[in-house]
């Protein structure tokens, strides 16, 4: 086996790794990925076409080159037995990162995320820790054909044992892979793969305020409703807030970042100044982040709420053929609408 | 003759003969030359060790000590054979039913009935017996042993010619697991990458009450060969032999030869668990055929051949089978029921606000019981 390169590698795409630089989101996970390379010789990439494709989003294009074909592995095309051999790997001592190609292909790999993955610190009472991350592209609007636009983050939230996160802007994705990779839980790190190409501006050596797993951050301050999103609906919720603004309405707008665990504390706080609280996802509705944030809330801000929470995502169907998507996709004029139903009470 | 294919002993790799006696073998014999009387005894007490534990365990779980157990009544072995063959520095990945191996790697039997008592999701510490914790979800751990095997290959630990260094990986399971796309996986990920692991499947004949002809077509060794894994069909109730084939295939895997599929060809001479009923689903005479093929008999046989089998060696053995039994009577009964809290122990290993939120909740709940109040707030 080979050693791998202890110098840092320059960005064959210009522009080196340090400083501030305008990325796309992708871009940004690759740097992220490539700083996490770096700094611990433990670290390994493994899914299937991430070597010399670069992966089919391009997410690692030219890791295997400077990293070599044992830190950046092209793997059979088996999901369980990626994330089972990243389980073994993790076993040894090492922090595998996977990557599953689309969101509706992790369902091969289920059984080992949810019954080893998730609890082999558990059982072992703490003995072993599994230090994996599986990254997966996830959400709509892209076009495709099925099984390649779904959300099935709730269902991994659902389980304990997994952190669960999603990031929705290039500099959140760049610092939160880093953080991903360097916890010693299980991290499940949804990318909101509609959001690959948008670009932001990103401080590749700042150090991030904190630990960003675990936190709500309110991206955007606001006095009438609260609007819950995550991943690729944080920028629809801020068009929406954008668009309300105009009209006199204003929104604040919590990005999540995580489904587990929950912040419900800064949901809280944000519901109990504004008073309305409305919640938006891709997943469909039934038994969704949306179900749960609302109930919370309830819980939480009872004698602060003007209105029900509502909620906003998508339908009790299989994801639709790409024609129709964005009529399944919370879009800004549902969005809207719900701010609207929420102010009416 | 039995649903459960061909009882015969063609084709599989013997070395003693089930009355005991020794049958040469022009490959292997070289791998077993070593072992001397005391070594061949010391596997017969292992074996008639496990026995006890089994009967032991069986007997606690109807008294209602245990809620569940699954014997390797049968399958001792296969077990202690191959569990003879590794150095320490191997690691083992088992499925739940490798008591036999557990011994051999030093854990203590009474740990192992942690799991099956309730008290424990596993028992023992499986880093410094280099056996892993039991896995129930059928083949799942292949891939981990496999995965595993990669690791050690990334720590230089394969084929460095250095025999205190270089290490390989056990993997047992059974039958039915071949089936599980999980398996299939695992051999794909260890041919390609020439992983240091060795297959090692006990073909008890029976997936709780399916025979293996409702698994497999073809023998179960030759599912190695189309992955590019060599495969060896081993007389499971044999342990001179299972312990020569692993010794072989462990080499391989340490030397940097890649994985081997091992088919032990033995029986389950007990019921999946102790929850099903196997006079459902097998006939006697098929019972009584693997009786005669009895893996401690043969051994026992053999050694009384040999004239190495000393009475007051076997009554030694007897004993400690039975101070093993009382023991581990006692110390089942001993366990005691985990806090209730500790259900929060390490769902993480680090803090998570949800889990958090609910042990407080959880904590004073149980303390207003305490305190003769009713419990308030919400349990996040």
């Amino acid at each position: 086996m080979s050693t791998s390169t202890q110098t840092r590698p320059t960005d064959p795409a210009g522009g080196g790794t340090s400083g501030t630089q305008r990325l796309t989101f992708a871009k940004a996970i690759n740097l992220g990925l490539r700083r996490a390379l770096e700094s611990d010789p433990k670290v390994l990439l493994m899914g299937e076409d991430i070597g010399r494709l670069g992966g089919v989003f391009r997410v690692t294009d030219g890791l295997q080159k400077d990293f070599g074909e044992d830190r950046v592995v092209d793997t059979p095309l088996a999901e369980s037995g990626i994330v089972g051999t990243a389980i073994g790997l993790a076993l040894r001592g090492y922090r595998p990162v996977c990557e599953i190609q689309f969101d509706g292909f992790i369902f091969p790999a289920y059984d080992q995320i949810t019954t080893q993955l998730s609890k082999m610190h558990y059982r072992s009472k703490g003995r072993l820790t599994l230090p994996v991350v599986i990254r997966v592209p996830y959400g709509g609007g892209i076009g495709a054909v099925e099984h390649h636009s779904e959300s099935p983050e709730v269902l991994f939230a659902h389980t304990a044992g997994l952190r669960v996160v999603s990031p929705s802007s290039p500099v959140e994705a760049y610092r939160m892979i880093q953080q991903a990779v360097a916890s010693p839980d299980p991290v499940l790190f949804f990318e909101p793969k509609g959001r690959y190409w948008e670009k932001g501006d990103v401080d590749l050596d700042a150090a991030p305020d904190g630990p960003l797993l675990d936190k709500a951050r309110i991206v955007r301050p606001g006095t009438d409703v609260t609007l819950v999103a995550h991943g690729p609906t944080v920028q629809t919720a801020l068009k929406a807030a954008e668009t309300a603004a105009a009209e006199g309405t204003s929104i604040e707008v919590v990005d999540l970042r995580a489904l587990s665990p929950l912040d419900t504390a800064t949901v809280a706080e944000s519901v109990r100044r504004t008073g309305r609280c409305v919640v938006v996802h891709e997943a469909p509705v039934l038994y969704g982040t949306g179900a749960e944030v609302a109930a919370r809330i309830t819980e939480e801000c009872f004698y602060h709420l003007q209105s029900p929470v509502l909620r906003v995502g998508g339908f009790h169907a299989p994801y639709p053929v790409a024609k129709i998507e964005h009529d399944y996709l919370p879009g800004l004029d549902r969005v809207l609408d719900a701010v609207e139903r929420a102010l009416a009470f | 003759m039995s649903q459960t294919g061909p009882l015969t002993d063609d084709g599989l790799v013997q070395l003693l003969t089930p009355t005991g006696e020794r049958t040469p073998h022009p490959e292997l014999d070289a791998r077993v030359a070593h072992l001397d009387a005391d070594a061949l005894r010391a596997m017969y007490r292992d074996m008639v060790l496990v026995r006890r534990f089994d009967t032991e365990a069986t007997s606690l779980q109807r008294q209602g000590e245990l809620a569940l157990f699954a014997q390797s009544l049968g399958q001792e072995a296969a077990q202690i054979g191959s569990a003879h063959a590794m150095t320490a520095r191997d690691h083992v990945f088992p499925s739940y039913r490798e008591h036999g191996v557990a011994h051999a790697r030093g854990v203590d039997m009474a740990d192992v009935l942690r799991l099956f008592r309730g008290v424990d999701h596993g028992g023992w510490d499986p880093v410094a017996h280099g056996f892993h914790l039991y896995t129930l979800v059928i083949g799942s751990h292949t891939l981990h042993a496999t995965g595993y095997a990669m690791g050690l290959q990334r720590d230089g630990l394969v084929g460095t010619g250095d025999a205190e260094r270089d290490s390989a990986v056990v993997v047992y399971f059974g039958d039915g697991a071949t089936a599980q796309g999980d398996v299939n996986e695992a051999l794909v990920f260890a041919a390609v990458n020439n992983a240091p692991v060795v297959f090692f499947c006990q073909n008890n004949q029976w997936a709780i009450s399916e025979p293996t002809t409702k698994q497999a077509r073809v023998p179960l060794a030759d599912r190695g060969p189309g992955f590019g894994v060599p495969s060896v069909r081993v007389d499971g109730n044999d342990v001179l032999a299972t312990y020569a084939v692993t010794q072989w295939a462990l080499e391989r895997a340490r030397s940097g030869g890649g994985p081997t599929f091992v088919e032990a060809f033995t029986y389950r001479m007990g019921a999946h668990t102790t929850s099903d009923d196997p006079t459902r689903y097998r006939s006697s005479a098929e019972e009584e055929y693997w009786r005669r093929r009895d893996p401690i008999d043969r051994l026992r046989l053999h050694l009384e051949q040999v004239g190495e089998l000393p009475a007051e060696f076997v009554a030694q053995v007897a004993d400690d089978a039975d101070r093993l039994g009382e023991r581990i009577r006692t110390e089942v009964r001993a366990m005691g029921r985990p806090s209730p809290a500790s259900m929060f122990d390490h769902v993480y290993a680090t803090p998570h606000s949800v889990v958090d939120a609910e042990r407080a909740w959880f904590e004073r709940y149980e303390a207003s019981f305490d305190a003769g109040s009713t419990s308030e707030g919400s349990h996040r």
